[in-house]
């Protein structure tokens, strides 16, 4: 755009009929340096328009063989996008008539008597809107393209990060969720995974900023999650990994607001922890509500050492609903640009909603109030529904290998001591040890169960002594679960040991499972009659007929600090696990 | 009825120095294609064809005044104006004009070639 005062050589194309009038023209347009061609009517400038491509064409309007307006009309059409400016060579006077030369598609007029100061004037005028012109589509096509590629990046991304976060579980059925197919790059994430032994976890998550960094920062959370999960670690132990990851992998000023949740069908069990996201609701079938707000600073901004994970417990029903939302929920905009808010959310809420999933009926709310159902691409939205029957229970492992390679016969012992009792949970670990054996692969969640039975009877009834009778009235609960806590810290002089071994048939295997603890033990006789009968006893004794149920046999010994679990498998096509080896 | 000057000589000039070896061409050129049109001129009036006339009037119009003939330029614009509005008497009264100034003008051009 420099160099305003000096023509550039442009390519010149002249009509016109007046043979003085164009070799006038011609000889100004030469001297002024640029490259000039000539014709006497319209038909042969279209042509030589169309063979020589000149940079812009003047025209007479008064020809033989097509005159200047169709003929302008044609050059318009045959340079499309490029920028031709026609100027129209004219001694008319009359106003209509210039008028419609315009509207032809010429850009100008140039007056008789020809001067050629105006002339280089106005050329170097239309060659820097020429050039602009040229600048701009060209940019355009650059950015145009440059977004294609983007999207197609996009979606490739997408497609690794749906290989990644697949086996989530939120297609259960008590669960309805909204999220658009690319809201990982608003930073939204919404992941679901079973739990070996029962129930699952549920993550909503929503990184600060948007696009590829944001995206980049869901793989690894979703790894963590999907992978910790599976294997049987805790809500607690999943949120410290991710902590301590995004902590390490994040910029400054990065984080992931995030809402966990625990979901125990069993036991009918609620544990959240939410870290930065807006409140959640659990929301009663009376229709009572609770909302749960965030107390912890989001995931990736503590060091590991200051980040803590408590949970918080809430009893849940059968027909409860728990209800999570990110920030594009309460940032929904309508026409005149007032928010959605939370007072809306929480007036939704309070009414009557039948047996409708809360997601449905929120989504649809906030639909309406923006008016427009595009803008409800950003918005993340999950509900969960209680259940008796746990939705996802069985969705084993699918086993590729053969069911008799690993190791066959083996046994271990492991010991966990005094303050480790409090800190360390040891399930994942042996869950492992036992998961080397293929075939017991696709018996993961009954094996977790058995042994996270076990192992919660040895520590919270064996060694810190707590009367399983406080867990059923929802003020014993929470005593019970403070108690456990201040007895736990106090623990000194006591273990728990594990001792696995396991014998390899022809078509199948035996798990024996010994759990001893160093607590008095208890009246087993008494405990083991009482787990019979049905309608008295609830979470002990549950738990040990849970085990009854999943294994050949259990028995204590005399004492009753140490019980044993006998577990038969047998290989898929020959019958469930119930024969004898 | 018309002040302007018979032919522009500082346009006349400018010219020269725009067409350099060429303006004797031009000039040349300028007063055959003239010829012609004072011919095409009749002819139109003959064949009382009132739209060939006005076309050739405008033609010659804008010759005569990109060639600094602005008095003959101006008749050429009364007698295409006469001839679009078919007022026949008029456009007699001033072909002869209109051949007179011609004659005018080509011999001070052909005295400026000389000079």
């Amino acid at each position: 755009m420099s160099n305003v005062g000096h023509a550039r050589a442009l390519r010149l194309l002249i009509a016109d009929d007046s043979r003085t009038d164009r070799l006038i023209l011609q000889a100004m347009l030469r001297r002024q340096g640029h490259e000039v061609r000539a014709t006497s009517n319209g038909q042969e400038a279209v042509e030589l328009f169309a063979s020589w491509r000149p940079d812009m064409v003047l025209l007479d309007v008064m020809m033989p063989r097509m005159d200047g307006m169709e003929a302008a009309r044609r050059i318009k059409a045959m340079a499309g996008e490029i920028l031709v400016p026609v100027i129209f060579l004219t001694s008319l006077s009359d106003a209509g008539a210039l008028a419609q030369c315009l509207e032809s598609g010429g850009d100008d007029f140039l007056p008789k008597p020809y001067n050629s100061v105006i002339i280089e004037a106005k050329l170097g005028a239309f060659d820097r809107m020429r050039r602009m012109h040229e600048t701009l589509t060209g940019q355009r096509d650059h950015i145009r393209e440059r977004n294609q590629q983007l999207v197609r990046e996009q979606e490739t991304a997408r497609r690794v990060f749906d290989n990644i976060a697949h086996t989530g579980c939120l297609d259960a059925p008590n669960i309805r969720f909204h999220a658009s197919p690319m809201s990982v790059f608003n930073g939204d994430i919404l992941f679901a995974c079973p739990r070996p032994a029962g129930g699952m976890h549920l993550l909503v998550g929503d990184f600060t900023g948007h696009g590829l960094p944001a995206a980049i920062g869901a793989l690894p959370v979703a790894e963590i999650f999907y992978g910790m999960t599976s294997k049987g670690f805790s809500g607690g132990d999943v949120l410290r990994e991710l902590n301590q990851k995004l902590v390490r992998i994040l910029p400054t000023g990065m984080f992931c607001c995030a809402f966990f949740v625990e979901v125990d069908f069993r036991r009918g069990m609620l544990r959240v922890w939410n870290g930065g996201l807006p409140d959640g609701f659990l929301v009663r079938s009376d229709g009572e509500k609770e909302a749960l707000a965030s107390r912890h600073l989001p995931l990736g901004v503590l060091k590991p050492e200051r980040f803590a994970a408590p949970m918080v417990e809430y009893g849940a029903r059968p027909g409860d609903q728990l209800l999570l939302v990110t920030d594009g929920v309460l940032e929904a905009t309508n026409s005149e640009g007032c928010p959605y808010g939370e007072e809306r959310l929480a007036a939704i809420l309070a009414q009557e909603t039948g047996n409708r999933s809360l997601s449905d009926v929120v989504l649809e709310e906030v639909g309406a109030f923006i008016g427009d159902a595009k803008g409800t691409d950003d918005l993340t939205i999950l509900s969960l529904c209680m259940t008796e029957q746990d939705p996802v229970v069985g969705r084993a492992v699918v086993v590729s290998q053969s069911a008799l390679t690993g190791p066959g016969h083996w046994a271990c012992s492991y010991e966990v001591e005094n303050g480790t009792l409090g800190t360390f949970n040891p399930l994942p670990l042996l869950l492992h040890v036992c998961m080397a054996v293929s075939g017991l692969r696709q018996h993961s969640g009954e094996i977790y169960t058995i042994l996270s039975e076990l192992y919660t009877n040895a520590l919270e009834h064996g060694i810190l002594g707590l009367p399983s009778a406080w867990k059923i009235s929802p003020e014993g609960f929470s005593r019970y679960y403070a108690e456990r806590e201040k007895r736990l810290a106090a623990v000194e002089g006591h273990a728990i040991r594990f001792e696995l071994s396991h014998r390899l048939g022809s078509t199948g295997g035996r798990l024996i499972i010994r759990c001893i603890d160093t607590g008095p033990g208890f009246d087993t006789g008494k405990i083991l009659k009482q787990a019979d009968d049905t309608g008295t006893v609830r979470y002990a004794g549950r738990g040990i007929e849970l085990i009854r149920e999943l294994s050949s046999a259990l028995s204590y010994s005399k004492q009753g600090n140490q019980a044993e679990v006998v577990y038969d498998w047998q290989l898929a096509d020959s019958g469930s696990g119930t024969a004898p080896v | 009825m018309n002040n302007k000057p018979h032919l522009d000589e500082e346009a006349l000039a400018e010219l020269r120095d725009v067409m350099e070896d060429e303006f004797g061409i031009l000039i040349q050129t300028y007063i055959s294609d003239s010829r012609e049109r004072i011919q095409a001129l009749h002819q139109a009036l003959s064949d009382n064809d009132q739209d060939a006339f006005a076309k050739t009037a405008h033609s010659f119009k804008g010759s005569s005044i990109n060639i600094g003939a602005a008095r003959l330029g101006d008749l050429c614009l009364e007698a295409e104006k006469a001839g679009r509005e078919g007022r026949l008497d008029d456009v007699r009264k001033l072909l002869p004009e209109l051949e007179s100034e011609f004659a005018t003008v080509r011999h001070l051009m052909e005295d400026s070639l000389l000079a």
